[in-house]
């Protein structure tokens, strides 16, 4: 009889990992950020109706990087986890937090247990709750072993998220209107990518919490147009090009 | 317990109605308490009853319209009950009959067109809307044989059409679409006949509205379970406006004043008449 071929847990958990890290940096990338009017979500994606945020519930929403199949089944798990707390208890039962521990559980169940990992890293937004003062916004990130991680002011997922991190945090502030909030991180966004991006290929919603009972909404290209003030961003140039 | 499996999203393709929340709802959840309703015989009298609600379609439009008093036999259970709700952003559902299980029926009805448009990323048709709302209240059959009926109207504006729209149900979850007005539950008869003596095509907001309180008022005056505009309390019949910029309520103070000119004349009509 041959002796079963041994991999230590380490090596096993490391190339799961390396494996899913892989695939979600090869996508695209999104930065959600807090702003004046509430939460702000600017995907770079080409595709129009296959979305990377998206509404949970009425202050709640989700965004997503990986591999779309992935991550729209859990979109999809939220919402019915939603709708279900919102019917069965009150509205004001449904938080973020019980989201994020939800998906937290799953995501690292399957990342123990399956032979793949799922590819995606995910971000549960709750906007604060304009009638009631003590509350805060609430951000967390969930990735795709499971951890979990409760955020603040800016954040960035997807394709060299560390690269990107670093030049737009370099154009946020606290406070910043949504306005000038795009386009500063568009901007930063075009630098990073170093080639330009065109208003329509960007997916930009809001969680905005002056709005009654659902604060979500989208922004269409003309929108977004007329707050950039150009149909695209083009990157600065820097010193070592010129 | 709900199931936790990352693949359990996959289990919703065998229920069909992928975006559907009462599919999914009832799959996964013990809601058979109203099978054991079957032991009595007549349940009518364990919850109020709902009276006359109604809808017309005007040029911009539908309104719809409900008076405020629940009923239990000869007593009055509630002077405030509201029996028109938003269903979503561009329709209204106003109920009739057993006031608690239509409730009821109207809660998960709003959670299935929310549901339904986040995960679809788009809102239902309005047809699709009605054909959903028909088989919600099919599932109640069972329900009704006991007494416990429950006849919704509803009403929207068809984005696609521009055109406002107003569907009947029986308790079948039979769906009729009547193309100008309707009246139901017990004063709807009376409702229904001052509203064809007075609707005609192209109706302004403001006529629209003369005729809904007309009818309303009218209904409570022949049917004791409808209650008219209460003025000793300033309690005023529901009424909801629904066109292509969505869905607006009518406040007190405008109904109040339709209503005071629509009393002045009748007013004046019963004097002349002695």
């Amino acid at each position: 009889m041959t002796t079963p071929f041994y991999v230590s847990p380490q090596q096993v958990l490391a190339d799961k990992a390396e494996y899913a890290r892989k695939g979600i940096a090869r996508g695209r990338s999104i930065v959600i950020c807090e702003v004046l009017e509430g939460i702000l979500f600017i995907a770079e994606n080409p595709m129009r109706t296959l979305h990377k945020v998206s509404e949970i519930y009425d202050r709640i929403a989700f965004a997503a990087v990986g591999r779309y199949n992935e991550f729209e089944a859990l979109r999809v798990y939220g919402i019915r986890k939603a709708d279900v707390t919102g019917y069965s208890y009150s509205r004001h039962d449904v938080t973020a937090r019980s989201l994020a521990g939800t998906y937290a559980q799953q995501l690292g169940a399957t990342f123990t247990h399956e032979l793949k990992p799922w590819e995606v890293e995910i971000l549960i937004a709750e906007v604060k709750d304009k009638n009631d003062p003590d509350s805060v916004n609430r951000l967390y990130r969930v990735t795709f072993d499971g951890q979990i991680s409760d955020e603040t002011g800016i954040i960035t997922m997807g394709g060299a998220a560390e690269d990107l991190h670093v030049k737009a945090t370099a154009h946020y502030e606290k406070d910043l209107s949504m306005s000038e909030a795009f386009c500063r991180i568009v901007q930063a966004m075009a630098n990073h990518v170093s080639r330009p991006i065109k208003m329509a290929d960007f997916e930009v919603a809001m969680l905005d919490f002056s709005l009654e009972r659902r604060c979500f909404r989208r922004f269409d290209e003309a929108a977004l147009t007329e707050i950039f003030g150009a149909s695209q961003a083009e990157p600065e140039r820097t010193g070592e090009e010129e | 317990m709900e199931n936790y499996e990352p693949n359990s999203s996959f289990r919703s393709l065998r229920w069909g109605l992928h975006s559907s929340f009462s599919s999914y709802f009832h799959a996964t959840h013990d809601t058979a308490v109203i099978e054991r309703f079957s032991l009595l015989e007549d349940a009518a009298q364990l919850t109020p009853h709902g009276t006359t609600i109604l809808a017309l379609r005007f040029a911009e439009g539908v309104v719809m319209a409900g008076d405020r008093r629940a009923t239990e036999g000869f007593s009055i259970a509630n002077r405030t009950i509201e029996k028109v709700f938003s269903a979503d952003d561009y329709s209204v559902v106003a109920i009739a009959g057993a006031a608690g299980p239509a409730i009821e029926l109207v809660r998960l009805y709003q959670v299935e067109l929310e549901h339904y448009e986040k995960i679809e990323g788009r809102r239902l048709s309005l047809d699709g809307k009605a054909n959903r709302l028909g088989e919600m209240v099919r599932q109640h059959l069972p329900l009704a044989m006991q007494g416990l009926s429950v006849v919704p109207l509803f009403a929207g504006y068809d984005l696609s059409r521009k055109v406002g729209r107003i569907y009947k149900f029986d308790v079948t979850g039979g769906r009729y679409e009547d193309s100008d007005f309707y009246a139901t539950g017990s004063g709807g008869t009376h409702a229904r006949s001052y509203i064809k003596q007075n609707w005609h095509e192209n109706l302004s907001r403001v006529e629209a509205l003369e005729i809904v309180l007309g009818a309303l008022i009218d209904a409570a005056d022949e049917d004791v379970a409808t209650g008219g505009p209460d003025l000793l309390r300033q309690i005023y019949p529901n009424i909801s406006v629904v066109t292509g910029d969505g869905i607006k309520t009518v406040d007190d103070e405008e109904i109040a004043g339709i209503v005071d000119r629509h009393l002045a004349s009748l007013r004046v009509r019963y004097t002349d008449e002695e």
